[in-house]
């Protein structure tokens, strides 16, 4: 039995370490044949059919350049910087509930690492971290343009976090829980959180954007201003560790987008194809239903980068302070009054 | 099992708390800070509080630490515009020191082996537990730290408010 239960953990992580790092991939991908499509271009499509080997030319580019460590920096933080954003983006999907229980053979799994029953602080805390390879890589480069980027991502960070965390309570009065699984196993068919917290969500995205460093609010990399910022003077793999690491942050922010607020493998008609599939499948069908919401959102985050200019730097505060806060405290109040009067009346 | 975790990360975060004070770098210091408060976390989780364990790895490692991080970043500290410590200075801060040491030797002299502490409920680390107690026979003394930290709120948004005046 404990054999069993590791073996199936480990099975999972190794798993979801995969579909991560091939979506940070084909993401890359993606991106460019967005980007061509909404400015009337082509793309890559050179590298195989439709050009979808380009991932993987682009990978070999990166491990086969040479690596450069400029002399005048912190050798060993230089190093720590982008190995610290890639880990902190790939520890967020551990408590991502990724379907229902499924039956194999006749042993039932779970398809989440772990429910811890803080699940929702966790990604909070994971995503908060995660500007620290940001930080650290951008003041180890020693270079000016880095410095003021590590601090734009460090400011830009903070004030993102309290709206999102605002937003994220107001949901909490909602779901009455912090455990991820609970959360969305309670958004059964079409019950989806997004409709009782519609402006919740939307603080919540535009938090989100903001905390991946996406376009608009793409300020630390800013290439107009600050010549790509924190990774300017990085080269050959911890380039690359630091643009993986920003999609796999994309990846894993549009997951928790979905399973918060748009009920994850929850959808309409649910009961009736687990009638129809049997426990193997049906758990599978709406893991397969959550990655569509997910690849919608990803292609939502990159239709706004191509769409929405970059912010200058003190709007992007005034929103953030002026703008999302006091909208998310106003969400805070009125959730709470209405769940007071619905409960009592 | 659970000591013996104990013991290494409680090793770790001496080893890194120590470094924290003799790092010569500013921002190695804050970076050791970081990983000190990382190994409170653990030990915060494996005393089954999970959720002081995540608020502390959120609001101390994610938010202060980052703003540490930040406001010596802008301050870019190197050793040339480090203030000269006068021999008076020195003198004094041997004498603080061996005051420190002597009293932390005197209170190890009577350091016994005490029994371990009992929790009445070894749940009450879980949120809903806590949430429970906090609002119900701690709510005043909750209440009354949140009305300090907010009029601390105040007083700084006060303070900013007040330089802007003199500016212009």
């Amino acid at each position: 039995m404990e054999i069993d239960f590791v073996i199936e953990k480990f099975i999972l992580v190794i798993a979801l370490f995969a579909i991560s790092l091939l979506i940070a991939m084909y993401s890359t991908y993606a991106e460019r044949k967005v980007a061509a499509f909404l400015q009337d271009r082509l793309g890559p499509d050179r590298a195989g059919p439709f050009g979808i080997l380009q991932p993987l030319a682009d990978g070999v580019k990166m491990f086969m350049k040479e690596e450069i460590i400029p002399a005048n920096a912190n050798k060993w933080l230089f190093m720590v910087g982008p190995g610290l954003a890639m880990l902190c983006a790939c520890i967020g999907t551990a408590v991502i509930p990724w379907g229902q229980d499924m039956m194999v053979g006749d042993r039932l799994v779970k398809l989440q690492v772990t429910d811890i029953n803080v699940g929702l602080l966790y990604i909070f805390g994971v995503i908060s971290l995660g500007v620290y390879g940001v930080m650290i890589g951008g003041w180890a480069s020693n270079n000016k343009y880095s410095l003021l980027s590590a601090i734009r991502a460090a400011s830009q960070n903070i004030s993102y976090e309290i709206a999102m965390g605002l937003s994220i309570i107001a949901l909490l009065l909602v779901t009455n829980s912090l455990s991820l699984r609970e959360i969305v196993s309670q958004q059964h068919g079409f019950n989806w959180n997004v409709w009782y917290q519609p402006l919740g969500f939307l603080i919540f995205m535009v938090c989100a954007f903001a905390e991946t460093n996406r376009a608009p609010f793409d300020l630390p990399e800013c290439e107009a201003e600050l010549n790509g910022g924190y990774h300017m003077e990085y080269s050959s793999m911890k380039l690359g560790f630091y643009l993986f690491a920003e999609y796999i942050n994309m990846f894993v922010s549009s997951t928790v987008m979905a399973a918060l607020y748009f009920g994850g493998y929850n959808y309409p008609g649910m009961d009736y194809m687990a009638g129809l599939l049997g426990p193997t499948w049906a758990p599978l069908f709406g893991t397969a239903i959550f990655f569509l919401k997910i690849f919608a959102f990803i292609f939502f985050f990159m239709w706004v980068r191509w769409t929405i200019p970059r912010f200058r730097y003190d709007q992007l505060m005034s929103l953030g302070w002026k703008g999302l806060i006091p909208l998310a405290i106003a969400n805070i109040v009125i959730t709470g009054i209405v769940i007071a009067l619905t409960n009592n009346f | 099992m659970g000591t013996s975790v104990f013991y290494f990360v409680a090793t770790l975060s001496v080893i890194f708390a120590l470094m924290v004070v003799f790092a010569k770098n500013p921002i190695h210091s804050v970076l050791y800070l970081i990983l000190t408060f990382f190994t409170f976390t653990i030990h915060y989780v494996l005393l089954n509080a999970q959720f002081l364990a995540v608020v502390n790895f959120i609001v101390y490692m994610g938010a202060i630490m980052v703003l540490f991080l930040f406001v010596l970043m802008l301050l870019n500290l190197n050793k040339d515009n480090e203030p000269n410590k006068s021999a008076l200075l020195k003198v004094v801060g041997i004498i603080a020191g061996g005051c420190l040491v002597v009293t932390l030797i005197g209170s190890l002299k009577s350091v016994a082996i005490a029994n371990p502490l009992v929790l009445k409920n070894p749940n009450l680390g879980l949120v809903e537990n806590l949430g429970k107690e906090l609002f119900g026979p701690f709510m005043l003394p909750f209440e009354l730290s949140s009305l300090l930290l907010l009029s601390a709120m105040v007083g700084a948004v006060l303070l900013t408010k007040k330089e802007e005046k003199a500016n212009g």
